[in-house]
């Protein structure tokens, strides 16, 4: 039964670190994005503008709630709900550290390792895509519809290339477990470095798939006012725009376990367990992590939005035969090697 | 373990009436998600765990969103439902119930096939490949075959689509 | 507990679900309390850039959404098919590759076809064959 308890204060943890980490990735996107154009960003409330995301969310539960007369009143509220809560599911298969020991019992930082951990990430992340569909759909507004469809015919898109991608490091690994992947790469073996194509692909994914500039039409203000969020207002529109931050700290993780080692680092891996070495893999971990939602922001205030077709051939014509070559190179060399 | 099995088999067949009992093809096709998450809890009773997530990756999150595709696609303005006489409420309930009756004598004279321990492995990754890309290795490159049939389909369909607009 | 495949590993994936389940009804619940709230059938109507909005939005979009649709369907269950053998490439050696050769060629001579036949064109609609 303890094992349970634990299992439940790890998972809240998870949950309220994501949030809080998808609160002030708001802020870290407002002040990077004033750097990068020298301006100086929130500033106003707290000492350098830190408590701007607390207000912002403050403000989102106090405005008014609108429904549009024409719309879907149930599917309306079911849109965003289901957007945020497939956001904040992919975390459960993600190793944030080595196991420690609590008691004399061994207690793994993940909430769970299953056997087909990359398949239920693919699983969720294909699953996003309703969220969008049933909440632009629901609206019964022209820009809404648009911007949905335009959503998911990008995201289901994007998830045939991400999951070939995926194949090509499946198949040096031979497992799909999560844990597993990871602790293959202890030490200086991290699968970005036999796997550089596959992880360039992928990343294009990540951006698309967590609607991102460059690959933000679905939202793009200059043809589609909101885009499928046009109708929705105050904590519904929170849902909308806060599962994106999450969305992006969750493929952080998936990127920095998948590709960059997770916990993993050169002389942290090979220290004595303890409580030092627990901290500093998990401290590892969230360098990762940080790292690319940096890169989320610098890209997204660097990089001019695709075009529709632009997009859509980048992620058919480009990405999905990249993939199989991909696969097929990597499968040969593997063999070469074994023989 | 018996007692989950019970709940979740209520709570499916309660999903799948409701997706025939709905009225809207929306709400419809919400309900058959939940049931295909509802059935992957079954499978993954079963220690089938592969399973369970390619039903979600595949029914769930691929054919589901092509059935919303296509229903957004309808016009659902005006209420068009056809008028259904009695005679086609009475086929329907004919040819419904003797198939109901012919699966139930199928599953009376088969015999259970799979063990009672729900800890035996085969529905695990790696011994399902094993078996798919040895066993069933003809069956797999058929369905490879299959599949290009189907995208000559689909470029059919785009064919079709664009004479009607030229005339 | 942990290193065995079984099924009860999904559990934490149930709580995770409840938690988030948890938290989203909870938000929206407060919300709706917290707002004011106010009506009117100008107030109420759709979203259009300020005029007033003409007919609904239940109307048909372009038929290429639905054939990425399609193909997508196609596509991901053969990705599904990949991964059994990717995770017993190893084991399945040679042989195995030679298989996927065949499986993906296929694949491939398909996806060739109907790019030639401007499934996935998006430009402009004189292009296609």
């Amino acid at each position: 039964m303890s094992w349970i308890i634990l299992k439940i204060i790890f998972i809240s943890i998870i949950f309220g670190l994501s949030l809080f980490i998808a609160m002030y990735s708001t802020y870290a996107e407002r002040k990077i994005a004033a750097f990068l154009q020298d301006r100086l960003g929130p500033n106003r409330a707290g000492p350098f503008g830190i408590l701007q995301p607390l207000a912002d969310g403050i403000k989102l539960f106090f405005k008014e709630e609108f429904i549009p007369l024409k719309a879907d009143r149930w599917l309306f509220l079911m849109g965003p709900g289901f957007f945020m809560i497939t956001a904040l599911m992919t975390s459960a298969v993600i190793p944030f550290g080595p196991d420690i020991t609590i008691d004399g019992k061994s207690f793994s930082l993940q909430a769970t390792d299953i056997n087909v951990g990359l398949l239920y990430i693919f699983g969720v992340v294909s699953l996003g895509v309703y969220g969008i569909l049933i909440g632009g759909w629901a609206s019964n507004n022209k820009f809404s519809l648009l911007g949905a469809i335009r959503a998911a015919s990008q995201n289901i898109s994007y998830e045939l290339a991400m999951g070939l991608s995926i194949v090509a490091l499946v198949m040096m690994s031979s497992s799909l477990s999560l844990k597993e992947i990871v602790d293959q790469q202890a030490g200086w073996h991290w699968n970005v470095f036999y796997q550089p194509l596959g992880f360039l692909i992928f990343i294009i994914c990540a951006f698309a798939e967590t609607n991102r500039a460059p690959f933000d039409l679905p939202e793009c203000e200059t043809e589609l006012v909101g885009g499928y969020h046009t109708e929705f207002s105050s904590m519904k529109l929170g849902f909308y725009l806060f599962a994106e931050y999450i969305n992006m700290f969750v493929s952080s993780a998936i990127l920095a376990t998948l590709f960059f080692g997770g916990y993993h680092f050169p002389g942290v891996s090979s220290m004595d367990p303890g409580i030092v070495k627990t901290a500093l893999s998990v401290a590892v971990m969230f360098g990762k992590i940080f790292f690319f939602i940096f890169l989320f922001m610098w890209v997204r205030w660097t990089l001019p939005r695709f075009r529709y077709d632009q997009l859509m051939n980048l992620g058919w014509r480009v990405l999905i035969p990249l993939a199989v070559i991909n696969i097929l190179v990597t499968g040969a060399v593997i063999l070469y090697k074994m023989m | 373990m018996d007692k989950i099995f019970y709940i979740l088999s209520v709570a499916t067949i309660i999903c799948a009436c409701m997706v025939i009992i709905s009225k809207h093809p929306i709400r419809s096709i919400l309900f058959l998600v939940a049931t295909f998450f509802l059935i992957s809890a079954h499978y993954i009773l079963l220690n089938a765990q592969f399973l369970a997530l390619v039903n979600i990756v595949v029914y769930a999150g691929a054919i589901m969103v092509l059935f919303l595709f296509v229903v957004m696609f309808l016009n659902l303005n005006k209420e068009v439902e056809a008028h259904k006489g009695v005679f086609s409420w009475f086929a329907a309930i004919v040819s419904g119930g003797s198939f109901f009756l012919i699966v139930i004598k199928a599953l009376e004279q088969s015999k259970l096939l799979i063990n009672d321990s729900p800890n035996h492995s085969i529905g695990l990754v790696e011994n399902l490949g094993h078996v798919l890309y040895k066993e069933y290795l003809l069956p797999m490159e058929i369905s490879s075959v299959l599949f290009f049939i189907a995208m000559i389909g689909v470029v059919l369909l785009n064919r079709k689509e664009k004479i009607v607009k030229e005339n | 507990m942990t290193g065995q495949h079984v099924p009860f590993n999904y559990l934490p994936i149930l709580l995770q679900f409840l938690v988030a389940a948890g938290f989203v009804v909870v938000t929206l619940l407060a919300t709706h309390l917290l707002g004011p709230k106010s009506s009117g059938k100008r107030h109420d109507a759709t979203f259009e850039c300020g005029l007033d909005s003409v007919g609904n939005a239940r109307n048909p979009f372009s038929v290429k959404y639905f054939m990425i649709a399609i193909l997508f369907v196609l596509f991901d269950v053969e990705i599904i098919f990949l991964y059994p053998w990717a995770v017993n490439f190893k084991a399945l050696g040679w042989f195995g590759y030679i298989e996927i050769i065949i499986f993906l060629t296929l694949l491939m001579c398909g996806f060739y076809y109907v790019i030639r036949k401007g499934v996935l064109n998006w430009e402009s609609r004189e292009d296609n064959d």
